[in-house]
């Protein structure tokens, strides 16, 4: 697997066997995958998964502990200096100093990056225009995201390492957040996001690799990792008699809420029919359908529940890797 | 422009725009030196107080540059991020070290250009002083405080390296020798503060600009040893985030 990548010119990020140790514990745990220009992968997982240890050993900023990263081709310990040319970072939180200004900022982030970028455009491009003269501290948390985005930036990157972009951001934000990343991946760049908020990387994201216990779980795009998963999702009475309904519509339904049920079944239009037919003859309501393939929130929960991590899964096989 | 004179320019700006570090910097030495200097209530034991106080001063102004102000500053910075941030960029750690250098040095100028003639104004008259002995003390001074300024600033989180950056600074001003001379400390106390960084340099800049041909050889050892295990202690307990 991973061979096969260091051959393929468009892999900027390339992560074999990766290993972090904090004195006794295990942080991340022979992590291996692969990042593409041009593509956002998105690193997933919970708090605590590895995913920020990864992403540091990525940035050159903390040492491994065995295996090897590869970053544009270069050694991020060894080569730092080069690599920091053509890289942006976006921390999960602060980077900035607190009483400098918003243009004060970004102008100083693209004079150490010296690649030219024009500070007033960024500012522009993040939205921050009418606080451009605002210092850090008097800032939301949501601008101070699209502020240390626009830092990112200043860098003209071709691998851009963002953590948590949209981390308490509002749905305006968070709309500007998405284009910026979009643009970045549509101009090459080979943008990798770790969050832990699935619904934002499932909107932005090409690929996922999913971490869970220092470990990958699942590797693959989006499509891949839901394959396989379709389901109905319908809320009905909190009461429905699940016995009847699956000698009803030959297919048996799961009580995940009050009132919410799941069948794990593709939304063909006959089930669909047979399942709204039998809650009519029962006088039970049906709202807040949807069929189709699982969202990446539920293919996370699958892949961790109670260990029941299916390593044989199509998507995270090896679809990542090749 | 140079990587180094870009953040020497934020390092400088972020100096200016703090009016804390101002008043700690410029505003408080300035004071002191003026107002003991015309109102005699210290025990200086000089026929003009401002022959003891200058030297004392102009070694305060190091201190609260060299340590305070460096270690609040960058206390704050590595609490807020920014120095892991920073060496996520070209910059690199060893030109943001420079930079951090260079404008401690930049303030300690501006302060001896503010307070030598602020000095002189009210009756400094050091007579036939070794400026080039005091150049080096302040130097060494300088690598002594601010390895203690970042020993304290790579370990403690920001408000309370803040607190506790600001004890320190009272504590070795009033046991330094800056403004109260060595002789009028209790005797066990007296000992603890000749082996004390800020008493050290004091006395070594007393000797070069008050007392021409006097050579306070167990302080320049005092102050070197500072400046030595200071500067090794903090860059092995540094934390960068």
């Amino acid at each position: 697997m991973g061979s096969s990548a260091t051959t393929t010119p468009d892999v900027a990020v390339e992560v074999e066997a990766l290993t972090v140790r904090y004195g006794e514990l295990v942080a991340v745990d022979a992590v291996s995958f692969v990042a593409r220009r041009g593509d956002v992968t998105a690193v997933l997982g919970p708090n605590g998964a590895g995913k920020t240890s990864t992403i540091e050993v990525c940035e050159g900023y903390r040492h491994a502990s065995g295996g090897s990263v590869r970053i544009l081709g270069l050694d991020p310990g060894r080569d730092q200096r080069r690599l920091s040319e053509r890289m942006g970072v976006m921390l999960q939180e602060g980077g900035v100093y607190p009483s400098v200004r918003v243009l004060d900022a970004v102008r100083h982030y693209a004079a150490l990056a010296g690649k030219g970028a024009d500070p007033v455009a960024l500012v522009e491009r993040v939205g921050l225009t009418g606080r451009s003269r605002a210092s850090w501290r008097r800032l939301s948390g949501g601008e101070k995201q699209r502020l240390s985005l626009a830092l990112a930036l200043a860098a003209r990157p071709d691998v851009a390492f963002l953590d948590e972009p949209t981390s308490g951001v509002d749905v305006n934000g968070r709309d500007t957040i998405r284009a910026i990343i979009r643009d970045l991946a549509a101009d090459g760049c080979a943008v990798v996001l770790a969050t832990h908020e699935l619904d934002e990387a499932e909107r932005v994201a090409d690929r996922a690799v999913i971490f869970d216990g220092g470990k990958v779980i699942a590797d693959g795009t989006l499509a891949e990792l839901r394959s396989g998963h379709d389901e109905i999702r319908f809320r009905s009475s909190p009461d429905l008699d699940l016995v009847e309904l699956a000698a009803a519509i030959g297919m048996a339904a799961r009580r995940i809420g009050a009132d919410e049920y799941v069948i794990d079944a593709p939304p063909h239009p006959r089930l669909m029919a047979e399942l709204a037919g039998w809650l009519a003859d029962q006088g039970h309501p049906l709202d807040d359908v949807r069929g189709g393939a699982q969202r990446l929130e539920d293919v996370f929960r699958r892949l961790t529940a109670g260990g029941a991590v299916d390593r044989d899964d199509g998507a995270s096989a090896g679809a990542g890797r090749g | 422009m140079n990587r180094l004179l870009v953040q020497l320019k934020m390092e400088v700006v972020l100096i200016v725009r703090n009016g804390e570090q101002l008043l700690l910097t410029l505003v408080i030495p300035v004071l002191l030196l003026v107002f003991f200097s015309l109102v005699d209530v210290l025990p200086t034991d000089t026929k003009d107080p401002v022959d003891f106080l200058a030297p004392g001063i102009l070694a305060l102004a190091v201190m609260s540059t060299a340590m305070v102000s460096l270690g609040i500053g960058t206390g704050f910075e590595r609490t807020y991020h920014v120095l892991k941030r920073l060496a996520t960029t070209p910059l690199g750690r060893p030109r943001l070290i420079a930079a951090k250098i260079i404008a401690v040095v930049t303030v300690e100028l501006l302060q001896f250009a503010v307070l030598i003639p602020v000095a002189y104004a009210v009756g400094w008259r050091p007579g036939a002083p070794n400026w080039a002995a005091a150049a080096g003390a302040v130097i060494v001074g300088t690598l002594a405080f601010a390895g203690i300024g970042l020993t304290m600033a790579g370990r403690l989180r920001g408000e309370i390296n803040l607190a506790a950056q600001n004890g320190l600074y009272l504590v070795l001003l009033l046991l330094g020798g800056m403004v109260i001379p060595f002789a009028k400390l209790p005797g066990p106390i007296r000992a603890v503060a000749h082996a004390l960084p800020s008493g050290a340099l004091a006395d070594v800049l007393r000797a070069a600009l008050a007392h021409q041909g006097t050579h306070p050889t167990s302080s320049w050892l005092v102050l070197a040893a500072w400046a030595v295990v200071a500067p090794v202690v903090a860059a092995m307990l540094f934390r960068w985030d």
